[in-house]
């Protein structure tokens, strides 16, 4: 699974980008986790606030850092198979 | 009652007790002449530096507070049922509420363009976002007077309502880089889903956030007031900016232009410049133009829009600021 964090470097996105890994650890989840810090190709996926989560390429959450929980629940929704 | 409001502006908003306060501390404590030019930079340097911080802190987490229910999305589904006068008024209205960075800018640009709010509406709301914040309202007030304040947001408003129309009118859709179109429309709308603590949190968050990205231009700005205040002569300045000097306003808005600060590292100099005798307006102008406008903001459009766009978008925004400068030195003795 491909994770994405965008957001150009603040503490928030640093935050989601743990909880993120942390999430896709405890669901046994091979993943390959990368941030996007350019502005215009964050913006390129359509969000306008920061941090977005992305997961395979579609945007799962915007402008809020999800706890391990919620993102848990999101990568089982985007790659069922694997949870 | 009106010996209460009075009362209540001067202490809470005018901070007197905090003035005071200083004085003791610098003259009593310290044992230094108040008179004196030294002490006289010193009590504006920790005065304004203490106050503004306080105001800023309280503002900026009511501010934050409210503006958790009105996320970028929320605003772009507003703004979509709207037409005409009354999109551009409402773009500008709730541009008041959003946060004070320019680093938004792109996003919310490539957002709603992408979405199809028309250019006219997209400006309305870049203009007036930067430009006029309830928090600088309040400070305003707390630094000159309510009517200086509440004057302020109604010419931002016009100037932001007026601007966003004419680039409308315009027809300047080709001016845009194509990519923006094509950009895919996100609708993750967090509004229903934020608990009343998510908001206190998200309010408190951006308090620090945004007092850890201000608090250098903050004394910066206090510093250079202060400097102002008391070590440049007033000749000099009454012989640049001076009301009479009919190239006040341009030079104060041309100067503005290409500095980035927020409004809050602006205040304390145009507080300055007035105490001085330079023109409320051309005071007002040069703080418009710094935070309206400015180098890294022009840059980032730049990666969005093409030149004709941004130089019609900057030229429109100086010529507002500077027309409104001659209306506010021309009325200033309805104002002072």
């Amino acid at each position: 699974m491909k994770i994405k964090i965008l957001g150009s470097g603040c503490k928030k996105c640093v935050a989601l980008a743990d909880n993120a890994k942390a999430a896709a650890q405890t669901a046994g989840i091979d993943f390959e986790i990368e941030k996007v810090t350019d502005i215009v190709t964050i913006a390129g996926y359509g969000i306008m606030s920061t941090p977005g989560l992305v997961l395979n390429e579609k945007v799962a959450s915007a402008g809020r850092v999800l706890s391990v929980p919620e993102i848990a629940q999101l990568l089982a929704q985007a790659h069922p198979s694997e949870s | 009652m009106r010996d209460v409001f009075v009362w209540l502006n001067d202490q809470l908003l005018r901070m007197q007790w905090l003035s005071d306060l200083v004085t003791w501390i610098l003259a009593d404590g310290l044992g230094l002449d108040m008179t004196s030019r030294i002490a006289g930079s010193v009590h504006f340097f920790i005065y304004d530096v203490i106050k503004i911080f306080i105001l800023l802190s309280v503002l900026i987490f009511s501010i934050s507070y409210v503006q958790s229910y009105f996320p970028p999305e929320r605003t772009r589904r507003i703004l979509g049922q709207r037409q005409g006068l009354g999109a551009n008024t409402m773009a500008a209205l709730l541009g008041t509420l959003t946060p004070f960075c320019s680093c938004s800018s792109i996003p919310l640009f490539i957002g709603f363009t992408s979405a199809g709010l028309p250019l006219a509406v997209t400006f309305s709301f870049l203009i007036s976002s930067p430009l006029v914040d309830l928090a600088s309202v309040i400070l305003l007030a707390s630094i000159f007077n309510w009517t200086i304040a509440l004057s302020y947001v109604a010419v931002g408003l016009v100037l932001a309502v007026l601007g966003g129309t004419l680039i409308g009118y315009l027809k300047l859709e080709s001016q845009v880089e194509a990519f923006v179109f094509q950009s895919p429309v996100s609708d993750h709308d967090n509004d229903g889903q934020i608990s009343r603590r998510e908001r206190l949190i998200y309010a408190r968050d951006q308090v620090l956030d945004i007092v850890h990205r201000v608090w250098l231009y903050v004394l910066i700005g206090v510093g250079i007031g202060a400097a102002i205040h008391n070590w440049i002569p007033e000749s000099f300045i009454a012989a640049t900016l001076g009301q009479d000097r009919w190239w006040s306003v341009f030079v104060a808005t041309l100067a503005g232009i290409p500095m980035y600060a927020d409004i809050f590292g602006t205040l304390p100099i145009a507080e300055a410049l007035v105490l001085k005798g330079v023109g409320i307006g051309t005071a007002l102008a040069f703080m418009m133009s710094v935070t309206a406008l400015s180098l890294p903001s022009m840059i980032m459009l730049k990666r969005v829009v093409k030149l004709p766009l941004l130089v019609i978008f900057v030229g429109i925004v100086t010529v507002g600021i500077i027309v409104i400068g001659y209306l506010f030195n021309s009325a200033s003795h309805l104002l002072i």
